[in-house]
């Protein structure tokens, strides 16, 4: 019956939407921010480890959230695992082009890894799901504690 | 209100024929409208008195000493007895003609709550308000140090009336202001009860009739209320009309909420006096068209009639809740005896907005969230529902369909 949702709902995202890898409070955390949509009510609080070189090492989140939300937030907490900060906002501006058009934004394997949920570009209410955990990690990044999904 | 008849069964098929819309396709399917609560689709007859009233007879209402605007504000007042005449309103000049629910709340806040409630007074809302009868009494609160409080609501989505009355037992309630029907759970509030209760102890009451006027005849006086509010768009009228209705005696107690053109009497630059009812509060120009349009949309409604819509919508509720509680990991949210066209659920594994966007893909339009409602779902320990409501047009056949189509979203996520 859904047949032509199955862009939007990939097994990749129905599996980490169900079972996040990465959703949890981090023990131990260097940054933090909330994200929160207004709109729907989808709320998420990513955490952030840094390792001595300043670089990300690992990042973990709380969410309530539809699966399209979670799964975007484990996949992002996968993909910038060892990354800068810079690198971290360069990968979230790519991604982000890519949740709005559905094309574009590189054939490395970070955004590869991304790239189920360029479905998401169809359903335009549906886009800032996907890009609200990481409009929280950049705030966690830049000091700030609150995102919005605007 | 309870006739000894049942009465006629709608003829559902020729009412459908009146909803234009309603023959559209979403996504090469059918529409299949269960978001009604959210806004209703507006009948032809609303559609033409629009566009008659522009195309044949519009100018400025209680301006013009010209033919025109006479026959404008003609219709324009027409829509105020046909309100008056709905609600039973004891008085026509008690009918004050707002943007929405909202503003019409909103108004009250200001103007009954600076100009007549005095700080270290209390308002009482319940805990199933849409934010429309809550932010606006936060803001009284803040600004003018009135006390809120909450009246709960039973885990089946009843209101609390031994809590209620707990609430106003020190008689320093001066408002109980709360819904007469949930836009979420459905159920109604015993507005008369409440009424009697709040009077009882010295406090007005204020009822949110967004919902409650869509499935019911409402009857001010019967019930016994001190302030009615509703909005057009959801009773099959156009956006931007909603009607307070008060006691003139409040009324008139109660300063203008906005200023400007229409609800003055005389302006200096000295002072200005204030107009009479109900133009005291409909400062500027209003919704003339709107106005019009809501006229049209009551004339729809009573031609329609109460009996038949509340049998209709009580059948089809019902039918909802049969069908829904044997899908398994669907779980409805409130039981109360007394409820409306309106179905919250969640279903196990699945978010709301998920669940939408699935019955979206077969042109069955729901809503999916928090409905504006968000101390509600922390009180039943939900993030969001999925809500499908219901108008005069829909039918069994479509709430087969969600049904049906729920039972393939469970399998989607399962």
């Amino acid at each position: 019956m859904f047949e032509d949702l199955r862009d939007l709902y990939q097994e990749v995202i129905l599996d980490h939407g169900r079972r996040p890898r990465h959703g949890a409070r981090l023990a131990a955390f260097d940054a933090t921010a909330k994200g929160d949509n207004p709109m729907c009510g989808d709320r998420v609080q990513v955490f952030v480890r840094r390792d001595g070189a300043g670089r990300i090492a690992e990042v973990g989140f709380e969410a309530r959230g539809c699966a399209i939300s979670i799964a975007s937030a484990d996949l992002m907490a996968e993909t910038v695992a060892g990354l800068s900060a810079g690198e971290a906002q360069a990968l979230a501006a790519r991604f982000r082009d890519m949740a709005r058009s559905g094309e574009g934004a590189g054939d490395d394997a970070a955004i590869e890894r991304l790239r189920p949920l360029a479905g998401v570009h169809e359903f335009p209410s549906r886009v800032k799901c996907a890009t609200l955990p990481w409009h929280a990690l950049l705030a966690a990044l830049d000091g700030k504690g609150e995102a919005s999904s605007e | 209100m309870n006739d000894a008849s049942p009465p006629a069964p709608l003829d559902i098929a020729a009412l459908r024929e009146e909803f234009p819309i309603l023959r559209q396709t979403v996504r090469g399917r059918r529409l299949v409208f269960l978001d009604s609560a959210a806004s209703a689709q507006k009948p032809r007859v609303v559609i033409a008195a629009m566009v008659q009233a522009m195309e044949t007879q519009y100018a400025n209402v209680h301006r013009g000493l010209h033919w025109m605007s006479e026959r404008t504000t003609d219709a324009y007042e027409g829509t105020r007895d046909a309100v008056a005449r709905l609600i039973n309103a004891p008085d026509r000049h008690e009918i004050v003609f707002t943007r929405n629910s909202t503003e019409a709340i909103n108004l009250v806040a200001h103007s009954y709550g600076r100009g007549v409630l005095r700080p270290g007074q209390a308002v009482v809302v319940s805990e199933m308000e849409h934010h429309s009868n809550l932010v606006p009494w936060q803001m009284l609160r803040d600004a003018h140090g009135i006390e809120l409080r909450v009246a709960p609501v039973s885990d089946a989505g009843e209101l609390d009336m031994a809590a209620l009355e707990r609430l106003l037992a020190d008689r320093r309630v001066g408002l109980v202001a709360v819904t007469h029907m949930s836009n979420v759970l459905g159920s109604y509030t015993p507005a008369q009860r409440i009424a009697a209760l709040a009077h009882d102890h010295g406090a007005r009451v204020l009822f949110d009739g967004s919902q409650a006027i869509v499935h019911r005849r409402v009857d001010v006086q019967a019930i016994d209320a001190d302030f009615y509010v509703f909005t057009g768009h959801k009773l099959y009228g156009p956006t931007g009309i909603g009607v307070l209705w008060g006691r003139r005696a409040l009324l008139d107690a109660m300063p203008p909420f906005l200023g400007g053109g229409d609800m003055i009497s005389s302006v200096t630059w000295e002072r200005s006096t204030w107009a009479d009812l109900p133009h005291k509060f409909e400062a500027g120009t209003p919704a003339i068209i709107e106005a019009i349009g809501l006229g049209a949309a009551i004339g729809f409604v009573e031609s329609v009639g109460y009996d038949a819509i509340a049998a209709h919508e009580a059948a089809l509720t019902e039918h909802a809740l049969a069908r829904l509680s044997v899908i398994e990991g669907v779980h409805v949210l409130g039981r109360a005896q007394d409820r409306g066209g309106v179905v919250s659920f969640t279903l196990d594994r699945a978010h709301a907005h998920d669940v939408a966007t699935l019955l979206d893909r077969q042109g069955i339009a729901v809503r999916a969230g928090q409905h504006c409602a968000e101390p509600l779902m922390r009180r039943f320990g939900v993030d969001s529902t999925t809500r499908a409501s219901f108008g005069v047009y829909t039918t069994g056949d479509e709430i087969d369909q969600l049904a049906d189509t729920l039972a393939r979203v469970r399998e989607f996520f399962a």
